[in-house]
């Protein structure tokens, strides 16, 4: 999961850095991501996982950091199975 | 929610509507038709302490909330737009600065002496080249020594000319992407200020808002520390929309006093409400659509000031996408209503000299759409709607 993760940060998050050299609780948005491109990011990752983001899902902390991402999609997974 | 106001907020709402009424709304007039700022009502709202109403009392203010700070600007702009709208300018700067810097010097010490000799900030947020998107700059902070030094050509800059201090929106460095902005504060003395354009404008004329090349010298420490992407969402923004907002309201409010006096008048000597005059009705509905959307907005946001989960809450999609949405409806609104009430007043309206002149409110309104321009606006939400559900 973390890869795909990475993949879509990749090509969205428009980051200052080399998206490969991200630890998973690195703060993207302190990493050069804007607003503009965190609602890229989370278009593309609804695309990928195919998932919808809950609107109490769309704030600043969810998609900070690939832990943080990965936290809320497998949350919606356990919710799709439950 | 509890809605508490303190002697304080009772005493400065008094005072603001003392200076409104018995300045602001004599001087109105020719503020508009000279294009001159409103000197003689924000000299009385020095006197009252009104420029540092929104500063805690540990810093010698008020500490006024900002829902009285929303009701202010209400009321000045029901006399006189540009007051009003300069009142409004100035408080936003005065929340970036409390929200963002106290704490830390020199903001601290700022903060006191706004307080001592009530000192009038301006914004350079405006500048070429960037198709009206605040959140992307061309000018940058060099650092030289102990100083930042910086050059912006800013095409529109209210009350520039008249102010005691600026902010002013930038890149961190010269390297930085234009997105990466911070918010520095100049004081007059630090700030060269070279005319670059006139205003000689359709409507806020007394807001005397002429462009400037915007060159500056300050210690670093006048940088605000933290980055302008976040002063911006927790406060320029949800302020802006907000107290303009009360702005346009209150002009809007104007407008419709004097349909409603004209339709009073006629019917005093008529004896019956006429058929224009029942277009009075409908205005009701448009003024009281607009003010009870500022109002939950501004109640909102005040809940949301006073805890860190609230102040959280101004990062979310959903918030950034409602106070667009409200922003483009009081914009959209206020105009609206001016145009009401003209039809309402017919040609005693059109007239600039009588008592029942709406002109000056519809053209003062019409720069609602404008400030941080709604089709800008509407993009931006296109793509955050994208995303949110509305659910």
């Amino acid at each position: 999961m973390d890869d795909r993760i990475r993949e879509v940060i990749e090509t969205h998050a428009r980051l200052d850095l080399d998206p490969s050299t991200l630890s998973e609780h690195e703060d993207l948005y302190a990493s050069g991501m804007t607003s503009h491109a965190s609602v890229n990011l989370m278009l593309a990752l609804e695309n990928e996982f195919d998932v919808e983001f809950p609107d109490r899902m769309l704030r600043r902390s969810v998609f900070e950091s690939i832990a943080s991402i990965r936290l809320a999609l497998l949350e919606l997974s356990t919710e799709n199975a439950a | 929610m509890t809605v508490t106001t303190t002697p304080q907020d009772a005493e400065f709402a008094v005072a603001v509507r003392e200076i409104a009424e018995g300045v602001a709304a004599g001087a109105a007039d020719a503020v508009d038709r000279d294009n001159r700022f409103p000197h003689e009502a924000v000299d009385a709202l020095r006197e009252a302490n009104a420029l540092s109403a929104y500063v805690p009392s540990a810093y010698g203010g008020a500490g006024v909330g900002f829902r009285d700070l929303a009701g202010a600007c209400f009321d000045l702009a029901r006399a006189c737009s540009a007051t009003g709208m300069i009142f409004a300018m100035h408080q936003i700067q005065v929340g970036c600065i409390m929200r963002h810097g106290a704490g830390t010097e020199p903001f601290d010490g700022y903060l006191g002496s706004l307080v001592a000799e009530q000192r009038l900030i301006a914004s350079v947020t405006t500048e070429a080249g960037v198709g009206g998107d605040l959140r992307s700059s061309v000018a940058a902070a060099e650092a030289d020594g102990d100083d930042v030094v910086f050059e912006k050509k800013a095409p529109t800059v209210s009350y520039g000319a008249h102010a005691d201090d600026f902010l002013t929106t930038m890149r961190r460095a010269p390297n930085a992407d234009p997105g990466d902005q911070v918010l520095v504060l100049t004081h007059a003395a630090q700030t060269d200020l070279e005319p670059a354009g006139s205003w000689d404008s359709l409507g806020m004329r007394g807001t005397c808002s002429p462009g400037f090349v915007v060159r500056a010298r300050a210690p670093k420490a006048q940088v605000l520390p933290h980055p302008f992407a976040r002063i911006a969402v927790e406060t320029m923004v949800p302020f802006s929309h907000l107290l303009w907002g009360h702005v346009w309201l209150g002009i809007a409010t104007a407008a419709y006093d004097r349909a409603r006096a004209f339709v009073r008048a006629q019917a005093d000597s008529a004896g019956t409400v006429s058929p224009a005059g029942r277009r009075l009705s409908a205005l009701a509905v448009e003024l009281h659509a607009m003010r009870s959307e500022l109002r939950a907005a501004t109640d909102e946001y005040s809940a949301m000031t006073t805890s860190p989960e609230g102040v959280e809450e101004a990062h979310t999609v959903g918030y950034a996408v409602r106070i667009n949405m409200l922003k483009i409806s009081a914009s959209e609104r206020a105009p609206a209503i001016c145009a009401g009430a003209l039809l309402i007043c017919g040609m005693a309206g059109y007239k600039n000299d009588t008592p029942f002149s709406v002109g000056r409110h519809l053209r003062d309104t019409l720069s609602g759409a404008l400030m941080i321009a709604n089709e800008r606006i509407h993009t931006t939400n296109a793509a955050l709607l994208l995303v949110h559900k509305g659910s």
